[in-house]
């Protein structure tokens, strides 16, 4: 167990790279708790698994370090970074029983016959599949061959890190959420460093203590789930995380005020900077309906079970509000009342309000 | 569930009426000789199965035989490992990939005869390349069409340069199916070379493997014309494999029956060597 930090890293995978569109790491600086679990969250080819296979071993960065409790492993192959990693479609030894795919990690280090039981039996039994360990494992469901793939990470009791790449990717529905409170029972159980990388979600943070949301090859930003949600430092964060995401308005910065379609908003706090594109962050669950306020059209209203989504035009400009009771009618006129604490100015996506003090 | 859905042997009968035109009624025929004996003017008498017995007794037919199962199983034994040690050091990606792979399929594109005639002219002692390097420059004294132990070897070689292509092509598909995460599972698992051919990359060959064995051992099982063209079968009877006896009786001596009789024995040991072979190698994933 360890903690892991990534200093300056910053990796191509072109030989010479000029500018930094051909970098598909851009300057990486993170570090990670001995014992947390950290979820790597961001859309397809934002460079989360280039930075995952770095930190396993399997990729060299082109530039930068990576620490292992302050030590230097840049450089080490994955079999001596003690490092577990858990893919996207299950690896299996499919002519081994699940015993002998439990114990392969530990035969492969010279580990000693009755060590080897012990372990594989602790492991069989956190993982419910204590019972199959005499089975060939070809003929495994996918939720159990995942399983035996997490179990063979685990089963070593020098684990720096255990790194799972989509692993639920291959899983049923109704297994998903059964093998993520499985995961999040293990970590509590064996204490071991765990990063997630996925582009869901609700994965990352069910999963995760804090998730390192990424772009474009770059951290956007890092944080608790609530911290995410309340208050994204990004535009990015705002529109990925949450469902719908945050509305991104075109606005005018004043002061503690944003001009927004010709209606004065209030903000959390006074806005810093200027220049660039300013765009007004709220998300949908804090614009609600009054008797005053930013008078919209109603374009649409959908039901989606615990609350509805109500889409309506102010002037040129959609947005979205969620509400769990007083609908109202799609075509009708409606005032739009924006929580002033969760208004926030972005200026080319970046947050440009302070935070009101409390 | 069970269909009672009987209009399905309509559809079947197109492929039946092809298979009986071009198998089992010639097949039949030789049944049908394999039974009799004939004098000419198209005159038959009932022999019942005495072609077979005196087959099956005769030592001509048990020494063919036997040199039949020697060479099938040498150049298995030469071309399988061969052929997966070739396809592990193909390149998996990359501007070589086209290059190696038709390299690997020209053996195959050539001609039986002509590949026999190839090696043939290869290998004759006073004029071939081959047979003059080895004994002129080398001084090994190597003749095949003198000595049996020479032909033996040339006919070997000649069939391991025709066809050990077959094996590498099939065990290469099958290698580059293997997805990328099952080596990068190993090497994290810290798993050596040996561990790697013995638990990802020939389990996943197995399939591959099955029918390239297969191919080989009929192929080679029922191969004629190289060796034919190469060394007619001799010095003496010494490379008269199976079905270049065959013809020898057939169309050389024109012993219809006994030919026929042969030609039989000749299919149900192919056949079952084949089911035999299958049957094991398919049994673990029955279960």
């Amino acid at each position: 167990m360890a903690q892991i930090k990534l200093s300056n890293l910053r990796h191509s995978y072109m030989p010479a790279p000029k500018g930094p569109d051909d970098y598909a790491l851009k300057e990486i600086d993170v570090t990670w708790r001995d014992g947390g679990a950290y979820a790597l969250l961001g859309p397809s080819g934002c460079g989360k698994s280039t930075l995952l296979n770095i930190i396993s071993g399997l990729l060299t960065p082109s530039e930068g370090q990576i620490l292992f409790d302050g030590q230097d492993v840049t450089t080490l192959p994955p079999d001596q970074r003690n490092i577990a990693q858990v893919f996207q479609f299950p690896v299996i030894y499919d002519t081994m029983t699940v015993g002998e795919n439990l114990a392969f990690p530990l035969k492969n280090r010279g580990v000693d016959p009755a060590t080897i039981k012990r372990r594989v039996d602790e492991i069989a039994e956190m993982l419910d599949v204590a019972d199959m360990l005499g089975t060939r494992a070809s003929g495994l469901s996918p939720d159990n061959k995942q399983k035996i793939s997490m179990g063979r990470g685990l089963v070593r009791d020098d684990v720096n890190a255990v790194m799972f790449d989509e692993p639920l990717t291959v899983i049923d529905p109704h297994l998903k959420w059964k093998l993520r409170s499985k995961l999040k029972e293990l970590h509590q159980r064996v204490q071991a460093t765990m990063i997630y990388v996925t582009h869901d979600q609700t994965e990352a943070l069910t999963f995760a203590d804090e998730v390192v949301v990424m772009q474009d090859g770059e951290v956007v930003q890092i944080g608790t789930p609530v911290e995410l949600f309340e208050r994204p430092q990004h535009t990015f964060v705002g529109h990925f995380i949450g469902s719908p995401g945050m509305n991104v308005l075109p606005c005018e910065a004043k002061g503690d005020r944003a001009l927004f379609e010709g209606h004065e908003v209030m903000l959390e706090g006074p806005t810093h900077g200027d220049g660039g594109r300013t765009d007004l962050g709220i998300r949908p669950e804090y614009v609600g309906f009054g008797d005053t306020g930013i008078p919209a059209h109603v374009t649409k209203v959908s039901d989606i079970g615990r609350h509805f989504v109500v889409s309506a035009m102010v002037g040129n400009t959609a947005l979205k509000a969620v509400t769990e009771h007083s609908v109202p009618e799609p075509g009708s006129e409606v005032f739009l009342q924006f929580k002033p604490e969760q208004s926030r100015v972005y200026r080319d996506g970046w947050i440009a309000t302070q935070e009101r003090a409390q | 569930m069970r269909t009672e859905n009987q209009k399905a042997w309509f559809f079947v009968l197109p492929v039946l009426a092809l298979v009986a035109f071009n198998a089992l009624v010639p097949m039949m025929t030789v049944v049908n000789y394999s039974v009799q004996e004939t004098f000419g003017n198209n005159q038959f008498f009932w022999e019942g199965l005495g072609w077979f017995e005196q087959i099956l007794r005769s030592d001509r037919f048990q020494a063919a035989l036997g040199r039949q199962f020697l060479f099938t199983f040498l150049i298995l034994l030469i071309e399988v490992p061969l052929g997966i040690i070739v396809a592990l050091s193909m390149p998996r990606k990359g501007f070589w990939v086209p290059v190696c792979l038709v390299l690997m399929a020209l053996p195959m594109l050539i001609p039986w005869n002509v590949v026999g005639s190839m090696w043939n002219i290869f290998t004759l002692p006073k004029i071939g390349l081959l047979g003059y390097f080895l004994n002129d420059v080398l001084g090994i004294n190597y003749d095949m069409t003198q000595q049996p132990i020479s032909a033996w070897i040339t006919v070997i070689v000649m069939d391991v340069w025709h066809w050990t292509s077959l094996v590498v092509l099939l065990c290469y598909a099958g290698l580059v199916s293997i997805p990328d995460a099952y080596y990068q599972a190993a090497k994290i698992d810290g798993a050596s070379p040996w561990s790697v051919f013995r638990y990802i990359q020939l389990p996943k060959m197995k399939t591959v493997l099955t029918i390239a064995v297969l191919l080989r051992f009929m192929d080679s099982f029922n191969i004629y014309t190289e060796p034919f063209v190469l060394t007619g079968g001799g010095p003496g009877n010494s490379t008269t494999l199976l079905s270049i006896d065959l013809v020898k009786i057939a169309l050389g001596q024109f012993d219809l029956g006994p030919a026929a009789a042969m030609s039989l024995i000749y299919f149900a040991i192919t056949l079952l060597v084949s089911w035999v072979f299958y049957t094991l190698m398919t049994k673990d994933d029955a279960q």
